[in-house]
């Protein structure tokens, strides 16, 4: 009951969705349009797991005092004010507990949920990934070292895309005549862009479409059942 | 109180910018703090909106209002509220009821789509006539399109071993995708680069007002 | 023993890289824009889109990717606009509810006409991907019953006669990953046939790029900064990706000297082992 059960939904739904492709009449449309519509708030319920979640793992790291306990609490408090500022007083687009927060608006010319968004949150999200500008110009000095033929070609295709996705890449080659157009560096970028790194891109995305395929045909008919979990 | 909450906000976003920063010469503290801050407000933030966004809207609306009509929809809410079982470790077996709802969804329209869109169609859009157009340029680059694609492909079959002229077709296809990842760190860098820049336009613009858009 | 390559203190590369980045946007260059064939395609779709028609802009992004694809959402709203078509904004992701909201704020004092349930309408964030967006293909109220601020929308004028994909002339999405513009493309083009168009992170641009095929999958893309700062130029219309431009002339032509350094010193190295008998 406890894993024969899902596995029979699984395959069930698998299938249903499967047939609604073919037949989209009643009943199968029907019924494929209902569960995707649970789907919506099923996933809903599974992001506030997964908050809630994570903030039952805080809660542990400090109650059980875990190495860098003092940082949990930071991240406890800051979630404990942004749920509860979100709960008072809503957000831009919602009203909260205390209403819609128009003389909270006229004081601080935000909701606080919005402020704290705008003010802090955007910036700290926005800076920690800027921070990988750093180190992408680190790595390229220590790994982009021409060894071997592929790494030769990795390495001229990121040098000639790099240049032909700047401002000064078409400056730079501006003089060409028309007959080596096909050189001038944006044109030699598309050149790139368009054929061999879509086909290698292709390539790709052919062998997951496919790995895709295996997996889902592998859950449906129930032979993949990891999702279940150990127990 | 407006105009001083104004420039608060600016000084925040300048000092957490400047804390995040901070890990570029050694981790410490601040960076520590900010980036904690970021991970709660963060989950907060999800957790707001999926309330005001769905469980609000497409849930508690419907069934507010109409529950005759949209009796339904106790199902998928009793399905979720079965998914919050996990969190209780003896009953976290309830939540693969679903859990395997969700799989068994995504698996039947992945299946699909994926065929369609990421084989069937790109197969169709590779297996194209490379003297469609009369520039040079462009047959030579449809002919590494097909030859690369197709090469590509079979460096990624595993089953057969690579040696004689499997090995060397896939060693073709090696060089293709080699080039491809060239160009992706190139788009990568560019990617990384506008993010700082568009820090930088923060803090000399809106901290600093050195610079105007 | 090996020679080994000379090592740098790292933290010499980001000085140089941050210095690199902030004089280009104080000393402007102006070196001129060049338009690519993926930005006039988008372009087009926009500039061959009937007036009074509706569109669909989804913001499947956050913060983290705003200086790419917030110049993009900014021009392509602003080229809607100025040719009279409706837009209709979703998010696949919780935070483009603010990307959306933010820009409409800027946008507002360059289009004063413009009203929010006639001429836009913000339908904010819905979960779970691929499969809410063929459900939305099917009965877009179904998923959508109301707008952010909790407004039926059937109460709409701008929802009137909109009940799905059908009655949408294209859809476009700004995405930072998944769910995102592959999804978008999957549904939209390939299962219901609408034109699907989209603004891409660098990051994300190589992997998306074999849907612009003959089959238009995709109907051209904007991939990057760069392709941002075209369609501004494009538009008439330069801004935050235009004046990032030179910095990123600067800072790509720093790397390429980083790697440069980074391959003359291992052959420097590997000549004097050679020399060296190692």
């Amino acid at each position: 009951m406890k894993r024969k059960l899902p596995l029979v939904i699984t395959f069930s739904i698998g299938v249903l969705l499967i047939i609604s492709e073919f037949i989209p009449h009643k009943p199968f449309g029907t019924l494929s349009g209902e569960l995707e519509e649970w789907f919506l708030i099923i996933s809903g319920f599974a992001i506030i797991l997964g908050q809630l979640s994570l903030f039952k793992v805080n809660l542990f790291k400090v109650r059980f005092k875990q190495k860098d306990w003092q940082f949990s609490i930071v991240t406890l408090i800051s979630f404990v004010i942004m749920v509860g500022f979100g709960l008072l007083w809503g957000t831009e687009n919602s009203s909260g507990i205390f209403g819609n927060g128009s003389s909270i608006i006229q004081l601080i010319g935000d909701k606080p949920f919005d402020y704290l968004f705008h003010n802090v949150y955007q910036h700290l999200q926005a800076t920690m990934f800027s921070l990988l500008a750093f180190f992408i110009a680190s790595a390229a000095y220590r790994a982009f070292i021409g060894r071997t033929i592929e790494s030769n070609l990795l390495l001229i295709a990121a040098v000639l895309v790099m240049l032909g996705n700047t401002t000064l890449g078409g400056f730079l080659t501006s003089w060409l005549p028309e007959s080596l157009k096909f050189l001038h560096l944006p044109e030699l970028k598309q050149f790139i862009m368009t054929y061999p790194t879509t086909a290698g891109q292709r390539a790709i995305m052919i062998g997951t479409g496919l790995g895709i395929i295996g997996s889902s045909l592998r859950i449906i008919l129930g032979i993949e059942r990891s999702y279940l979990g150990g127990k | 109180m407006l105009g001083f909450f104004n420039i608060l906000g600016i000084w925040l976003g300048a000092l957490f910018t400047f804390a995040i920063f901070s890990f570029l010469y050694k981790d410490n503290p601040f960076y520590k703090t900010a980036e904690h801050i970021f991970v709660g407000l963060s989950a907060g933030y999800w957790f707001i909106y999926t309330i005001y966004s769905i469980l609000i809207p497409n849930l508690y609306n419907p069934l507010t209002s109409n529950i005759s009509k949209n009796w339904i929809l106790l199902i998928p809410a009793i399905l979720g509220i079965m998914m919050l079982l996990r969190l209780i470790p003896k009953f976290d077996w309830i939540s693969r009821y679903p859990i395997a709802l969700i799989i068994g969804t995504t698996s039947g329209v992945f299946l699909l789509r994926y065929l369609k869109s990421d084989v069937i169609n790109q197969l169709t859009a590779t297996l194209i006539n490379p003297f469609s157009s009369g520039d040079w340029v462009e047959v030579v680059g449809k002919f590494m399109l097909i030859f690369g694609t197709l090469t590509g492909v079979i460096y990624f079959y595993f089953s057969k071993k690579h040696t004689g002229t499997f090995g060397a077709t896939a060693k073709i296809g090696i060089y293709f995708l080699m080039i491809s990842f060239g160009a992706a760190f190139g788009y990568t860098a560019m990617a990384r680069i506008s993010l700082l820049i568009g820090r930088l336009q923060f803090l000399l613009g809106d901290w600093l007002g050195l610079i105007s858009p | 023993m090996a020679k080994e390559r000379k090592k740098i203190d790292r933290r010499w590369v980001f000085l140089l890289i941050f210095i690199g980045v902030a004089i280009p946007l104080i000393v402007k260059i102006g070196l001129p824009v060049e338009t690519s064939k993926n930005v006039e395609m988008v372009y087009n779709l926009v500039e061959n889109t009937p007036e009074e028609s509706t569109v669909l802009i989804s913001f499947d992004y956050d913060p983290a990717s705003m200086p790419e694809l917030h110049p993009m959402g900014k021009a392509i709203l602003k080229h809607c606009f100025r040719k009279n078509i409706n837009v209709i904004f979703t998010a696949m992701w919780p935070m483009g509810v603010q990307m959306a909201e933010d820009l409409i704020d800027q946008l507002q004092v360059e289009f004063p006409q413009i009203k929010y349930g006639e001429d836009y309408v913000n339908l904010g964030f819905k979960a779970g991907g691929m499969v809410t967006i063929q459900s939305m293909g099917k009965d877009l109220t179904k998923i959508f019953p109301e707008d952010m601020y909790g407004t039926p929308i059937d109460e709409l004028p701008i929802m009137d006669g909109i009940k799905n994909f059908n009655n949408i002339m294209f859809v476009f999405s700004l995405s930072a990953g998944s769910p995102g513009i592959k999804e978008w493309v999957q549904i939209v083009h390939d299962k219901f046939n609408k034109p699907t168009s989209g603004g891409c992170t660098g990051v994300s641009a190589p992997a998306i790029l074999p849907y612009v095929n003959e089959q238009q999958q995709l109907t051209g893309l904007l991939a990057g900064m760069k392709a941002a700062a075209e369609y501004e130029y494009m538009i008439g219309a330069p801004s935050t990706a235009t004046s990032g431009m030179d910095a990123q002339s600067i800072a790509h032509f720093i790397i390429i000297i980083f790697i440069a350094i980074g391959n003359i010193n291992y052959w420097r190295a590997k000549k004097s082992n050679e020399k060296d008998g190692l």
